[in-house]
C-alpha cells in the first residue's frame, strides 16, 4: 500500500495493524497447534501457522502426517443465484466457489493486510495514487494454455468495465480507470482520473481475477454456466444450478500466491459444492458425513461442531461492521442529538452475547477488527441509556403517555425494512431503544423488497454491512461524494474530504491517521451506527485440513486436504 | 366430441393468456426490480446507480409498462420468454434443465399418493373392527394438517441422519427421491384418502349395492368391484387440484431434500424477481392444469357411461 515499499517483502507487518486484538487470541492457539504438529513436519507446520489468518476461534486439528494428495472435499453453500463467474458475481456462496478458480495480480496477506505478490511479481504506485504499474511473473497461464501476459490483463478488466452494473463488485473498484496501457508484454500500467490507494487492495480480490481473453469474448450466459477458462488452481468441471458446482485440480498451476503454504498443484482431487437451502439438512448433513464442511450452520447449531469429530473456525469479515444507517434526509434523523442518543441506547454486547456464537465480537468501531487500517473506537460506542435519556432530554423529546418521546406532536418513531438474519438482533435493539423512549418498527422481509425499498430512498433506516479488506470502503458506504451518494443520503461534510484524502494517501502513517479521524467522525455524529460485526464460521469434519480464510474472510481450499 | 375438444381448447387458451398476463402485472407491482437486486450482491449496495439504470434500460425496464407488455407477449406467442436477467440464459432453457426433475418427483410422489391414499381408504371402510376403522380414518385430516415442510424434515431426520439409508440432498439415483417423494405423497395421500373413503361410504348405503349383496356377491366383490369404481369419480374430479398441490408440495419437498427442479427455480426467481422465468413457470402452471382438467373430463365417460360429455358440453 505504500508507493515506495514496493512489495517483495511479504509479510513486513504494519506496526499500525499489530494490536493486540489481531494477534493475541489466535497466535497462542496457534502455537500449541504447531506443538501438535510434531517434529517431522516442523516446517510445514510452521508455514501453515503462519499463514492461517487471523482467526478468533482457531482449532484446526494438528495434522498427524503431511498433506495428503487426493480425494474429494463436499462443501455445502446454501444459496444459488446461477451465477458463478468471478467477474459477475457479488453473494458470498457464489464467491466461495468463484475465488478458488481465478488467480489474482497480487494476494493480501490476512494477517496484516499487506499487499504481497502473485501473478505480479513487482508492483508501483506513483505518488498520487493514480497510476499503478504491474510486472508479471513469466510462467503462468490460463486454463486454457494460454500465456498469462499483460494484453491479457488489459482484455480482463476491459470486460469487466464492460459489464457495468453486472459486475457487481469489480465496477466500482475499476469506476474512475481512465486508461489501460501495455507497456511490454510483462508490464501493464492501469491509469485512474482519481487518486485510488484502494485499487492494489481491490487487485488482489477474486473478482478482479483473471480469466483468459477468450473468455472475455463468451456471452454473460456462458461465463455465469462457468465457461470460462480461469487463472486459478481449480477448473471448473461442471455447474447445474440448484444443485452443484464441482471443481477439478489444475494440472501444472504453480504460480502460489506468497500467502499459501502450498507451492505446486492443489492436493484435492476435486471440491464439490453441494447447495443446501435448508440450515436444518446442513446441519444434519454434516453430522452424518453427507458433506465435509460449511460456512453456512447457523449460530444456534454451531456449538454442535466444537470437538466431537468436528473443527470450526470463526473469522470476522473485514469492512463495515453490521450498522443502521440513518436517512438523514428526513427531518428527526437529521438531528445529530438523535442519532447519537440512539448509538448510546444500544447495548452491543448484549447483541453478541445473547444472539450470537461466543466468537462473535461487537462493533469496536464502523471498520470490523479484521480491516486494514483497524482502530479501536469501544469508547465511543458504550452502552449509555443515561446518556442517550440525557441527549434527547436536553433537545426536547419528552416521554409521552405511551413511553415513547415526542416532539411538536411528532413521536420519536423510525421503522427500518432488513432482510438480514438473524433478524432476533434488530428485535433486541428494538427493546433497549424503547427503554430510553425511542420507537423502532421492524419490517422484516425479502433482499427484494429492502432493494426496493432503498432504491425509492423510502426508509428512515437501511442495515447491513459490506465485505472489503480496506478502509476505503467507509468511502463506498458513507461517502457523500461517490456516485451513489452515501447510505445516509446527507449532504457533503467535512468528513467527505477527509475520505476523500484516505483514498489519496498512500503513505501508510497518513492514511492511517485520515482513517482514524473519518471513522471518529462518523461515529461521533453517529451517522453511522455499528452494532457487530459480521463472521465467516468454517464447520467441518476432523478429516479436513487446511481449509483457510484469505484477508477479505473468503474460502481458500488451495492448501486444503482431506486426511485418509 | 371434437367440437367439445376444440371449445375446450380455446378456453385453455385464454386460460393461458390470462395466467401470463396478471402475473406480469402481479410481477410488476411487487416492489423491487430484477437488475436492482442482482446488482446489491448481498450487502450494503456499492454500484454506482447510473451503471444500475443503464441496465434496466438494456433491459427494457424504463419502457412504459403496456409497452414492456405487449413485447413480451409478443415474444411469448412465438414461445420466446425473454432471458434470465439474473444470469442471462433463456428463460425456457433454465425451466426445461430441471423440468425432468419435477415430473420425476412429482409422478413418484403421485404414485405413492394414490396407492397410499386408496390403501387407507379401503382400509378404513372395509374394516369390521370399529377401533380400527376410527384410528385410520383420523389420519387424512392428520395427513392435511402436519405442515409438509415438519414432514420433510422428520423423514431427513430418521431415514437419512439417523439411519442413514438414504440421502438428504441431491438428484443422484434412485435412493435419492424416495424421501422427497414420500414428503409430497403424504399430502396428496391424505386427501385422496379423505375424499375416497366419505364417497366409499356413500355408495355402500346406495340401494344398488343391496342389490348387488342379495344376488349373493361376495363382499370383496361388492367392494372392490362396484363401491370402489363408483366411488372414484368424485376423487377424480379433484385430480386437477391434486396436481396443483403437487407442484404447490415440489417447492417444499426440493428446498428440503435440495433437489434441483422448478419448485426450487420458482423461488429463487420469485425472489429475485425474475420476471422472465416466472412467467414461463406460471404459462407452464397452466398448461399443466389445462391439460389435466382436459384429460379428466375425457376419462369420465371410460369410468362412467351414464356421462356423456357431448351432452355436458351443450348444458
Amino acid at each position: 500500500m505504500n508507493a515506495r515499499n514496493t512489495t517483495t517483502e511479504p509479510g513486513t507487518a504494519g506496526p499500525d495493524l499489530a494490536g493486540p486484538d489481531l494477534a493475541g487470541p489466535a497466535r497462542g492457539r496457534r502455537i500449541s497447534r504447531t506443538a501438535a504438529a510434531g517434529t517431522l513436519l516442523g516446517t510445514v507446520a510452521l508455514l501453515i501457522a503462519s499463514c492461517g489468518g487471523t482467526s478468533d476461534a482457531g482449532s484446526q486439528p494438528g495434522a498427524g502426517t503431511g498433506p495428503v494428495r487426493g480425494g474429494n472435499l463436499n462443501f455445502a453453500i446454501s444459496v444459488d443465484r446461477g451465477c458463478i463467474d468471478p467477474q459477475q458475481v457479488g453473494n458470498n456462496d457464489a464467491i466461495a466457489v468463484a475465488r478458488q478458480t481465478v488467480a489474482s495480480l497480487t494476494s493480501q496477506d490476512p494477517k496484516t493486510g499487506e499487499i504481497v505478490p502473485w501473478l505480479a511479481e513487482k508492483f508501483e504506485a506513483n505518488k498520487d495514487a493514480t497510476s499503478f504499474t504491474f510486472t508479471l511473473r513469466s510462467g503462468a497461464t490460463f486454463a486454457d494454455g494460454t500465456a498469462i501476459d499483460a494484453q491479457s490483463v488489459k482484455t480482463n478488466f476491459e470486460a469487466i468495465k464492460a459489464l457495468g452494473a453486472k459486475a457487481t463488485l469489480g465496477s466500482t473498484y475499476l469506476s474512475d480507470v481512465s486508461g489501460i496501457t501495455v507497456k511490454d508484454p510483462k508490464t501493464v500500467v492501469v491509469d485512474f482520473a482519481k487518486p485510488n490507494a484502494q485499487f492494489l487492495q481491490a487487485t488482489s480480490t477474486f473478482t478482479l481475477g483473471l480469466l483468459s481473453p477468450a473468455s472475455a469474448k463468451l456471452s454473460d450466459a456462458d461465463r455465469c454456466a462457468g465457461k470460462f477458462e480461469g487463472s486459478g488452481p481449480f477448473t471448473v468441471k461442471s455447474y447445474t444450478v440448484d444443485k452443484e458446482a464441482v471443481l477439478e485440480r489444475r494440472e501444472g498451476y504453480a504460480w502460489p500466491a506468497a500467502t499459501n503454504s502450498n507451492k505446486g498443484e492443489v492436493y484435492l482431487d476435486t471440491v464439490t459444492f453441494k447447495i443446501i437451502p435448508e440450515a436444518g439438512n446442513r446441519t444434519g448433513s454434516l453430522q452424518s458425513g453427507q458433506i465435509d464442511a460449511t460456512a453456512a450452520i447457523s449460530a444456534a447449531d454451531i456449538k454442535l461442531f466444537d470437538g466431537n469429530g468436528f473443527w470450526k473456525e470463526t473469522r470476522a469479515n473485514p469492512g463495515v461492521v453490521y450498522n443502521l444507517y440513518s436517512n438523514e434526509s428526513t427531518p428527526k434523523l437529521k438531528e445529530t442529538a438523535v442519532r447519537q442518543a440512539i448509538s448510546k441506547a444500544i447495548n452491543r454486547e448484549e447483541i453478541t452475547k445473547t444472539l450470537l456464537t461466543e466468537a462473535d465480537q461487537p462493533a469496536k468501531g464502523v471498520l470490523s477488527h479484521t480491516t486494514p487500517f483497524f482502530k479501536d473506537f469501544s469508547e465511543l460506542l458504550k452502552f449509555d441509556p443515561d446518556g442517550a435519556k440525557k441527549l434527547l432530554d436536553d433537545a426536547g423529546w419528552k416521554p409521552g403517555a405511551d413511553g415513547i418521546r415526542a416532539k411538536n406532536g411528532q413521536r420519536l418513531s423510525f421503522s427500518v425494512t432488513y432482510w438480514q438474519s438473524p433478524k432476533e438482533v434488530l428485535e433486541l435493539v428494538q427493546q433497549q431503544l424503547k427503554a430510553v423512549g425511542i420507537d423502532l418498527q421492524l419490517k422484516f422481509t425479502t433482499i427484494a423488497d429492502v432493494t426496493a425499498a432503498q432504491a425509492n430512498k423510502d426508509y428512515d433506516f437501511s442495515y447491513g454491512n459490506l465485505t472489503r479488506s480496506d478502509p476505503d470502503v467507509l468511502r463506498t458506504v458513507f461517502g457523500a461524494n461517490t456516485a451513489r451518494g452515501g447510505s445516509n443520503l446527507r449532504p457533503a461534510l467535512p468528513v467527505d474530504t477527509t475520505l476523500g484524502e484516505q483514498a489519496a494517501a498512500l503513505d501508510k502513517n497518513a492514511r492511517q491517521r485520515l482513517v482514524d479521524q473519518a471513522q471518529e467522525a462518523l461515529i461521533k455524529d453517529a451517522h453511522s451506527i455499528p452494532l457487530y460485526e459480521l463472521s465467516t464460521t468454517i464447520s467441518a469434519s476432523e478429516k479436513v485440513h487446511d481449509l483457510k480464510f484469505e484477508a477479505s474472510s473468503r474460502l481458500d481450499f488451495y492448501d486444503a486436504w482431506l486426511s485418509k | 366430441m371434437l367440437r367439445y375438444v376444440g371449445q375446450r381448447l380455446l378456453q385453455g387458451a385464454f386460460v393461458l393468456w390470462a395466467a401470463y398476463t396478471v402475473s406480469f402485472f402481479i410481477l410488476y407491482l411487487l416492489p423491487g426490480d430484477a437488475v436492482s437486486i442482482m446488482a446489491s450482491g448481498d450487502e450494503q449496495n456499492a454500484v454506482d446507480p447510473a451503471l444500475v439504470a443503464k441496465l434496466r434500460s438494456e433491459y427494457g425496464l424504463d419502457r412504459p409498462l403496456y409497452e414492456q407488455y405487449f413485447i413480451a407477449l409478443g415474444r411469448a406467442l412465438q414461445l420466446d420468454f425473454g432471458i434470465s436477467i439474473k444470469n442471462g440464459v433463456a428463460a425456457t432453457r433454465s425451466v426445461a434443465e430441471v423440468l425432468p426433475e419435477t415430473i420425476k418427483l412429482a409422478a413418484a410422489g403421485f404414485a405413492l399418493a394414490v396407492l397410499l391414499g386408496s390403501a387407507l381408504a379401503t382400509a378404513a371402510t372395509f374394516s369390521r373392527n370399529p377401533w380400527v376403522r376410527q384410528a385410520l380414518g383420523s389420519l387424512p385430516p392428520l395427513g392435511i394438517a402436519v405442515p409438509t415442510f415438519w414432514i420433510g424434515l422428520l423423514l431427513l431426520q430418521l431415514f437419512s441422519f439417523r439411519l442413514r439409508l438414504f440421502p438428504a440432498i441431491g438428484n443422484d439415483g434412485a435412493a435419492s427421491i424416495v424421501l422427497p417423494a414420500l414428503t409430497l405423497a403424504i399430502p396428496t395421500a391424505a386427501v385422496i384418502a379423505q375424499l375416497l373413503s366419505r364417497s366409499l361410504r356413500q355408495t355402500l348405503g346406495e340401494p344398488y349395492i343391496e342389490q348387488v349383496r342379495a344376488k349373493g356377491a361376495s363382499e370383496a366383490l361388492i367392494n372392490f368391484g362396484h363401491a370402489l369404481r363408483n366411488a372414484a369419480i368424485p376423487t377424480l374430479t379433484m385430480l386437477g387440484i391434486l396436481v396443483g398441490n403437487l407442484l404447490a408440495g415440489a417447492v417444499v419437498s426440493e428446498t428440503v431434500f435440495s433437489r434441483a427442479g422448478i419448485g426450487r427455480l420458482t423461488v429463487t426467481a420469485v425472489n429475485s424477481r425474475d420476471i422472465p422465468v416466472v412467467q414461463t413457470l406460471v404459462v407452464l402452471a397452466a398448461v399443466i392444469f389445462v391439460v389435466t382438467s382436459l384429460v379428466v373430463d375425457l376419462i369420465y365417460p371410460l369410468v362412467d357411461p351414464r356421462i356423456n360429455i357431448g351432452k355436458t358440453a351443450k348444458a
